[in-house]
Formats: structure tokens, C-alpha cells, sequence
């Protein structure tokens, strides 16, 4: 199965270049398949295995992203895509998310990764890269953009399913994937590639439709459903510029906004920092109990010293179970 | 489709309207509408690859003269052509003729190989006929309609399973979703094969596709029925219109609404238990026999492999 994906790889890598393509992505453990549980450990490959390194060798003068089981030094398993370049396993991304719900089971064999960072490329633009489920997880085409992706590359095995015929494209898979895909591209201001699998493993069948999409949103081509294909997409990397300078979504971020209430939340998440988010023992009454009393004294008033004695007291007791993030609707404060 | 669920008591009268001629096709609720064209697409895909990867070319079905076997041999048709499929109609001595008339039908529009393998010796060799006593003996002479219905249900696997030696095929399943989720199975018999292009569509959607690849209209018009007696019907033996009760699975099932949520939705109380009873009931039928753990590595445990994988195909 691994001999045969690989030729495959290397047959498809030359007639990519042959066709003139500087970068060449495949998709999600296209060099073992999917489906693979207990499976996964009998394919896996060290980043030095000489099988991998010899598809490495094969792309002098190219860049390309391929995705296989990882088996790490400490012979964790890791769905991994890497970046090949000039005949080098130039970077390696490990899945962060690992869907373990509904039709899914990775996490059972498989480790998380955790690092995330984006990638120079020899083709002058820095790579974002992640594996299917890692952009259903906002902070991901976030995080890359921040780090200097203009381009997010997305590997992706998806299963294809709910056909109902209220769809646009006639799955709802498909569906979600354009919408989601098309708002990073826009939301980063990155060129977006989404390639995804085809063919059939146990009951899922993976429905292709890879897409490239513009800084803009808009998407540049879209591959058929269920078909596999080389498909030569033609990109202008100056549309990063000319996009960025014409919406400067990045420049306005606020990351240190973000990170700073990023660490209050998760302060008050592991109960390490008082929730400031909470007002005492009647926020669990529901929102009709919170407005101040009328007395005139307004929010001070309320603010008595009882009350942030009882307030303390319940915080106190709140850090010891579970921390309380109920926000508080009548409160200021609350909304930040 | 057999005759398990009569295990069910009482069925309560069936609200079951006779198919109309010239009236729609078939009622298909607005919820339950696919897309066909992918549908066909993804279970043709299905169909070869299940092939494929067990290293066969040829597949072969139990043609009834019903829609779900109809709309697989179609789709089998597309997928590896009408020469690598065998239909194989099975026919007791009380089936219908109009089961037969409908099966040649298919085989006619397809130009498949068929043959027709009569269980009747089969199943009278068991339960006994007229005077003479079988080999299930004394108590199988006067055998319930739910025993009777079982046996030929597993009489056709164990036919389907021999052919598939002759024919150097797979046995493609033809159960729909309606029928397993409520029991409506013969374990081991009809819900045998080796894989099942259409168990994810409820009988709705059997008719929505069956309609789209070219079914014969009087095939997807006529009512569903496991033909093991003149004139039952599933309708009349469930006890609700095939329309109303994908409806009330599809909520259930596929969308999660609770009870409380169905019933607001206008789903009758009494139709809700009844549905989940049936559901809960037939568990069994859906899950390969548990195994009781002893070993380090469990299969269906902790041994877990594709179904396909390096080394599975047949050389």
C-alpha cells in the first residue's frame, strides 16, 4: 500500500513538473490512507525514513506538500504533512486537532502535535500549514497569518456525507469546507489551497472539490466532486499585496488584545485567577436577579461591603469546583 | 425485508393508503430530498471500490421484483456493468407472480444474467408440506408465518452465498435504512451480504433515487412488500406509511430531537415509543455478536483493522 502510494506520488510529482508546477500539494495521508486504526503503526515513517526522503529527493526545484504517519522518536503516531523542498524535508506539520467524535476516531490512534508556525518556502512566500480538522479551529488560520503565512495550505481527508438536497453543491460536507475556506482566505488576507482526497475507504467516500482561493475570498478554481486529478492552477502572489494594502485586516489586528484576554480566560478557566466575569451567589438566579436595586445609591450602592463579602465567599468556593463562566448580561462590567 | 418484526405485538390498523395509479410516483417529504446525483455518485464509487478492494469484479444480488434490490442491481449496472452482475431471483411457492414479472423486468431493462432458484423444496424440506413432515419435525408442521418468513429469508443468504462461488462475485446487500433501524431484518438473511450500497437511505429516498436512475415506474409505484404471504404489505404490518415513519426516524435519528421535541413537532406519542421501542429492540441486528474478552488483543476490541487493507484482497 505505502510502495504503491509512493510511486503514485513520485508519477504524479513528475507530471506536475513537467506541467511547470512550482508548489505541489497532495492530500491527507495520501501516502497511507485513512482508514487505517491499528494499521497506522505498520505504515508509519520516521521524517529521516529513506522512503520519505527519497520522494524528498525528487523535488529539486519544487515545493511540495505531502502527508503521511509519523512515527516520532518517542514512537508517538502523528498524522504529519510535510513540506519538501529542493530534494529536503524542508518542515513538518503535525495534526493539532484530532476529530474524535461521530464518524471520526484519531485521537484513539493517534498523538496530538503541538506547534504551530508558519514556514518560509522557497518559492518566496511563507506557508501556513495544517491538516483537515487543525482549520475547523479558528485560531489556527489565525495564528499562521499572524506568524507571516500568505499562504494556508490545508491537507484534508474528508469524508463526504449529508446529501440532503437543500445544499448548493449537494453535500453538505462540500458545503461547509467553501464557506469555511473562502471566509480564512478573505479573514487572513492569504492565498488559500484546500486539497482534499477522493476515493472510497470502508463506508466513507472523500469527495475531492480541492480548491485555490485569491486573497480576496474569491475562489480561483475548484476541482470536480469525487474526481481525481492534477489540476495547474496559475496564481499572482502579488494579489497578497495588493489585497493587504487595499484591506488591511492584519495590520489592524490585536494580538495583544487577544493574548491578553486569552490568559484572563483561561486564568478563570483553571479557576488560577479570580472570575471577573462572575458577580456572586445570585448570578446563578438567571439575569432578572442582577439588575441593582433601585435605591438611588445606583451600582455603588449594590456594591456594598456584605455583598462582596458573600461575592468573595462564593468565589472562594467556586475556585475549589468548577470555575463559573457564566457572564452577566445586566453588567458593564461584564461585557468588557 | 422479513418477517422479524412481526415479533412485535399488535400492530396497531395500518393507516396505509394503496398506491394510486396515476397519482405521484411516491410522496417524498421535503426534508428527507437528496441530491441523487451525488447520491449515485457515491454509492456507484462505493460499489466498485468494495470490489476492488476485495479483488473481485463481479458482484450478485437477490432480485425481488421490490424497489431496494431493483435500484442496486441499477446501480451495480453503472458501476461495473450489466455482464459482471448475476440477478438471482428466489421465489417460494407462494410468492407473487407479479414479484417474478417485476424482477424480469429489471433483468430485461439491464440485460444481466439472472436465474431463478425455486426455495421451495428448501423451506417444505424443513417445515414439511401438506402431510408429509419435514426435518425441523413435529413442531415445525404447523411453523408460525414469523418462522416460516426467517427460514426463507436465510435460505436466500445461503443460496446468494453459493451462487457467489459459481459466480465468482460479492453478494451486494439490499436493505435500506427504514427496515434496519426498525428490525424490520432477518438476521443472517436478508441483512447478509457483503456490502451494502443503500443502507444509509430511508425508503423515501430509495424511491427519490430508484426514480432518478430509471427504476420502472411500476416497480417504484407498487407497495413494499417482504412477499412471505398473498397480499401483506410492510406498510400494513408496521403500522405507518413508509413516508410518515422516515420522517419520524430521520428526527429522531439523524437530527437528535428528543421526544419532547418530536411530539411538539406533531409526531403522535404513541407512534414516537412505538418507533424508539422498535429501534432500541433491534440493536442486535445492526452489531456483529459481542466476544467475550479474554485475550490481550480482542477482535472488534482492541483489534482493529479495515475491513480492506494490504494483503485482504483475494489473489
Amino acid at each position: 500500500m505505502l510502495d504503491e502510494n509512493l510511486a503514485r506520488h513520485s508519477a504524479v510529482l513528475a507530471e506536475a513538473r513537467a506541467g511547470g508546477a512550482r508548489l505541489v500539494v497532495f492530500p491527507e495521508l495520501g501516502l497511507t490512507g485513512y482508514q487505517l486504526q491499528d494499521l497506522a503503526a505498520e505504515v508509519a515513517m520516521h521524517q529521516e525514513d529513506p522512503r520519505l526522503r527519497g520522494l524528498a529527493a525528487e523535488t529539486k526545484g519544487l515545493s511540495t506538500v505531502v502527508s503521511f504517519v509519523e512515527e516520532a522518536d518517542d514512537h508517538r503516531l502523528f498524522i504529519s504533512a510535510a513540506l519538501l523542498e529542493d530534494g529536503n524535508v524542508q518542515f513538518v506539520h503535525r495534526k493539532l486537532f484530532l476529530p474524535t467524535y461521530g464518524l471520526f476516531d484519531e485521537r484513539r490512534f493517534f498523538a496530538a502535535g503541538d506547534r504551530l508556525r508558519a514556514v518560509d518556502s522557497r518559492l518566496g512566500v511563507r506557508l501556513g500549514i495544517g491538516v483537515c480538522e487543525d482549520f475547523w479551529h479558528m485560531a489556527v488560520a489565525e495564528t499562521l497569518a499572524m506568524d507571516g503565512a500568505q499562504m494556508l495550505i490545508n491537507v484534508s481527508s474528508s469524508p463526504g456525507r449529508d446529501l440532503a438536497a437543500i445544499h448548493e453543491v449537494g453535500l453538505g460536507t462540500a458545503t461547509s469546507w467553501r464557506t469555511l475556506m473562502r471566509t480564512y482566505a478573505q479573514l487572513t488576507t492569504c492565498f488559500v489551497v484546500f486539497c482534499n482526497r477522493v476515493g472510497v475507504d470502508e463506508t466513507v467516500s472523500f469527495w475531492g472539490g480541492s480548491e485555490v482561493i485569491a486573497p480576496s475570498g474569491e475562489s480561483l478554481f475548484t476541482a470536480p466532486l469525487f474526481d481525481e486529478g492534477l489540476h495547474f492552477v496559475d496564481i499572482e502572489l502579488g494579489d497578497v499585496r495588493r489585497e493587504r494594502i487595499g484591506l488591511p485586516l492584519l495590520r489592524d489586528e490585536r494580538p495583544e488584545l487577544h493574548l491578553r484576554e486569552l490568559r484572563r480566560i483561561l486564568g478563570e478557566r483553571t479557576g488560577m485567577s479570580p472570575d471577573q466575569a462572575s458577580e456572586g451567589p445570585d448570578d446563578r438566579e438567571g439575569p432578572h436577579e442582577r439588575e441593582a436595586p433601585d435605591d438611588g445609591a445606583g451600582r455603588e450602592g449594590w456594591r456594598s461591603p456584605n455583598d462582596e463579602a458573600a461575592r468573595e465567599d462564593w468565589r472562594a468556593s467556586n475556585r475549589r469546583t468548577v470555575p463559573n463562566r457564566w457572564t452577566v448580561p445586566g453588567d458593564p462590567e461584564a461585557r468588557g | 425485508m422479513n418477517a422479524d418484526a412481526k415479533a412485535e405485538p399488535d400492530p396497531p390498523a395500518a393507516p396505509h393508503q394503496p398506491a394510486v395509479p396515476g397519482g405521484p410516483l411516491f410522496e417524498l417529504p421535503p426534508e428527507l430530498a437528496i441530491d441523487t446525483a451525488v447520491a449515485r455518485r457515491v454509492m456507484v464509487g462505493f460499489i466498485r471500490n468494495q470490489l476492488h478492494q476485495a479483488g473481485f469484479a463481479r458482484a450478485l444480488l437477490g432480485l425481488s421484483g421490490g424497489i431496494d434490490s431493483a435500484l442496486v442491481a441499477y446501480l451495480a449496472t453503472e458501476a461495473i456493468g450489466a455482464e459482471m452482475l448475476l440477478c438471482v431471483m428466489m421465489p417460494y411457492r407462494t410468492s407473487s407472480e407479479e414479484s417474478v414479472k417485476h424482477a424480469r423486468l429489471v433483468v430485461d431493462e439491464l440485460g444481466c444474467a439472472s436465474e431463478i432458484v425455486d426455495i421451495s423444496p428448501m423451506v417444505d424440506g424443513y417445515f414439511g408440506r401438506d402431510r408429509e413432515l419435514g426435518a425441523g419435525g413435529e413442531t415445525s408442521r404447523d411453523a408460525s408465518q414469523l418462522r416460516r418468513g426467517n427460514l426463507m429469508a436465510r435460505q436466500r443468504m445461503c443460496v446468494l452465498y453459493d451462487r457467489s462461488v459459481i459466480w465468482g462475485g460479492l453478494v451486494a446487500g439490499t436493505g435500506n435504512k427504514t427496515e434496519s433501524l426498525i428490525g424490520y431484518t432477518t438476521l443472517f438473511g436478508d441483512s447478509a451480504s457483503a456490502f451494502n450500497p443503500i443502507g444509509d437511505l430511508y425508503k423515501s429516498q430509495v424511491r427519490q433515487v430508484a426514480a432518478a436512475v430509471g427504476v420502472p415506474e411500476e416497480i417504484i409505484r407498487k407497495a413494499p412488500s417482504a412477499d412471505l404471504w398473498p397480499g401483506q404489505t410492510d406498510e400494513a404490518e408496521a403500522g405507518f406509511t413508509y413516508p410518515e415513519l422516515d420522517r419520524l426516524l430521520f428526527w429522531m435519528i439523524d437530527k437528535r430531537r428528543t421526544d419532547e421535541e418530536l411530539a411538539a413537532m406533531g409526531f403522535p406519542t404513541a407512534a414516537i415509543e412505538r418507533v424508539k421501542r422498535l429501534v432500541a429492540a433491534s440493536e442486535f441486528k445492526r452489531q456483529v455478536p459481542p466476544v467475550a474478552k479474554l485475550g490481550p488483543r480482542t477482535t472488534g476490541v482492541d483489534y482493529l483493522y479495515p475491513r480492506r487493507r494490504p494483503g485482504s484482497a483475494r489473489r
